[in-house]
């Protein structure tokens, strides 16, 4: 049993490379057809698709055993996306209605240089894979290998002033891409943020693949956060807004529901959802459940930013 | 025409082989569940599908089951009568395996989690007193209990499916994140089937029935 499974995450980085040519092929076929209606679809293809499976494996679980990277099938048709539907399903389903191209991220705020990046500018970061652990607030979770860049990448190029102390997030906002949006299960668009020093750590990063391919759409496409040692909900997706402000900014599940969903919303095995116990979570693919750690296991370089600080309050 | 259409339907309930068929129907969505759930058909997380799939039927069970009289009412066939009982019924199979799939699977018997569920958490509160109040029930289902308990005491105490209804539909409504639509359909159709019961015992329907007499005189109150 124990060996079976090792031997299936040994085998990952043979197979890596047949299905990422796989996946590649298939992108150029769906491509294809995008550049038919878009037009001028085909530099951009070529190009940071593939440049995104080159990506070295920066970060990783120390123990593959415990944490083997959860079937791609699963991590794309189990979502919570909810601009695309509730359902688990319904984000893979339905979600081929966003269009990811063009697309711009505007950065903006408390910073001495905002700018506005074409997702092909955001490409050109030196991309990382980056095998992370999450955990969603419905006490679920899976090991992913993201394809990323430090967020603090772009914050520094923006140059954050002294005034900076948070950093709010903003999904796309237009129901005739995201039909979830006409129905009113949260306000629109989401919204999230952290602390800077939250952003800045080493660990939260803009994701624009996974699995070695550009991120589809239901996983937050075409860039999205990852914050590791969060509830999965703070990892919003589909961002096209970065600000930097003095106040801490609203975020969508906390103005929905302030009781359940903090601002902070670190992984914390001791701090139950009032609906829920979030002591211990099934990881995708397991039978038993396994206990939560706190800070999803990154307590060792995220604790830190938090010393001090009474996590029962700041949930 | 209309009374043609009800003799034939009556009859068709009254065949001997309207039980069997509905017995056979109500137990399909299991074995769909069981097949999705052996051939990999409930998804990355099957668990909590089952969960969620044995709930709904459930929920769907109990809430045609209540439909039951007042459908009887409506269309004047009193043959649909026969089938109350074994819809109740399988409104608490569903439930069973709903909550064994919780108990036995989801939390793989850990009893101090799932009671600590139960008194910590009003959602799961409520739908085990749902599940109580089905048990309950289907304990006292049978033509001797009936009996033994006597007809009022027994209508009484069956009476307690209401709140097992309104309990099992705020459960759902009470599990969700964010405001969904799915949870309120389920209430609004109990609620929905409740305001039919009233309209039907309110003083202006009694009314009514008196003054349209040859209309409504086959139909029976509860």
């Amino acid at each position: 049993m124990l060996l079976k499974v090792r031997a299936a995450s040994e085998a990952r980085e043979d197979e890596v490379t047949p299905r990422a040519l796989f996946l590649s092929r298939r992108s150029v076929i769906a491509g294809g057809a995008a550049a038919l209606a878009v037009g001028g679809m085909a530099p951009l293809l070529s190009g940071p698709a593939f440049a995104a499976l080159d990506a070295k494996t920066t970060v990783q679980p120390p123990d593959a055993k415990m944490d083997p990277v959860t079937p791609q099938k699963s991590a794309t048709t189990y979502n919570n996306f909810y601009e695309f539907g509730t359902g688990k399903t319904d984000p893979s389903e339905y979600a081929g209605t966003l269009k990811t191209r063009p697309w711009e991220v505007v950065v903006d705020g408390e910073v001495g240089k905002p700018m506005t990046f074409g997702i092909e500018d955001l490409l050109k970061f030196p991309l990382e894979e980056r095998i992370y652990r999450l955990r969603c607030v419905e006490a679920w979770s899976m090991v992913i290998p993201w394809v990323g860049f430090p967020l603090a990448e772009v914050l520094k190029r923006v140059e954050p002033t002294g005034a900076a102390k948070y950093v709010a997030f903003r999904t796309l906002h237009d129901p005739a891409q995201m039909p979830g949006q006409r129905l009113g299960v949260l306000n629109w668009p989401y919204t999230e943020g952290l602390r800077l020093d939250e952003a800045m750590h080493p660990l939260a990063i803009l994701a624009v693949g996974m699995y070695g391919d550009v991120l589809p759409n239901q996983n937050g496409a075409p860039i999205r956060l990852v914050v590791p040692w969060k509830y999965g909900f703070k990892s919003i997706k589909s961002v096209v807004r970065i600000t930097l402000t003095k106040d801490q900014p609203p975020t969508a599940w906390n103005r929905s529901q302030p009781f359940e969903y903090g601002f902070y919303a670190n992984v914390n095995p001791d701090v139950d959802h009032p609906r829920w116990s979030q002591a211990n979570e099934r990881r995708v693919g397991d039978f038993f459940r396994r206990k939560t750690l706190a800070f999803n296991g990154y307590g060792e370089e995220v604790a830190s930013l938090y010393s001090g600080m009474d996590l029962r309050k700041y949930f | 025409m209309a009374t043609g259409i009800r003799q034939t339907v009556s009859a068709a309930l009254m065949s001997r082989w309207a039980k069997p068929a509905v017995f056979v129907a109500a137990l399909l969505p299991m074995a769909w569940t069981f097949w999705l759930a052996g051939t990999g058909g409930l998804g990355a997380e099957p668990i909590a599908e089952g969960v969620r799939q044995t709930g709904l039927w459930a929920l769907r069970f109990l809430l045609i089951a209540l439909a039951v009289t007042p459908l009887r009412q409506l269309t004047r066939v009193p043959a649909l009568a026969r089938f109350r009982r074994m819809i109740g019924l399988f409104a608490f199979a569903y439930a069973l395996l709903h909550v064994l799939t919780y108990v036995g699977i989801d939390q793989f018997f850990d009893w101090a989690a799932v009671w600590k569920d139960i008194v910590k958490r009003p959602y799961i509160t409520v739908g085990m007193g749902a599940f109580v109040i089905l048990t309950a029930l289907a304990a006292t289902s049978t033509n001797g209990m009936v009996k033994r308990l006597g007809g009022r005491r027994w209508r009484a105490l069956h009476k307690t499916v209401f709140a097992a209804g309104l309990a099992g539909c705020f459960h759902y409504v009470m599990l969700v994140k964010g405001w969904q639509i799915p949870p309120f359909v389920y209430l609004a159709v109990f609620a929905g089937l409740v305001a039919l019961r009233l309209a039907w015992a309110s003083p202006w329907r009694i009314a009514v029935r008196a003054g349209r007499q040859p209309i409504f005189s086959r139909s029976g109150g509860d």
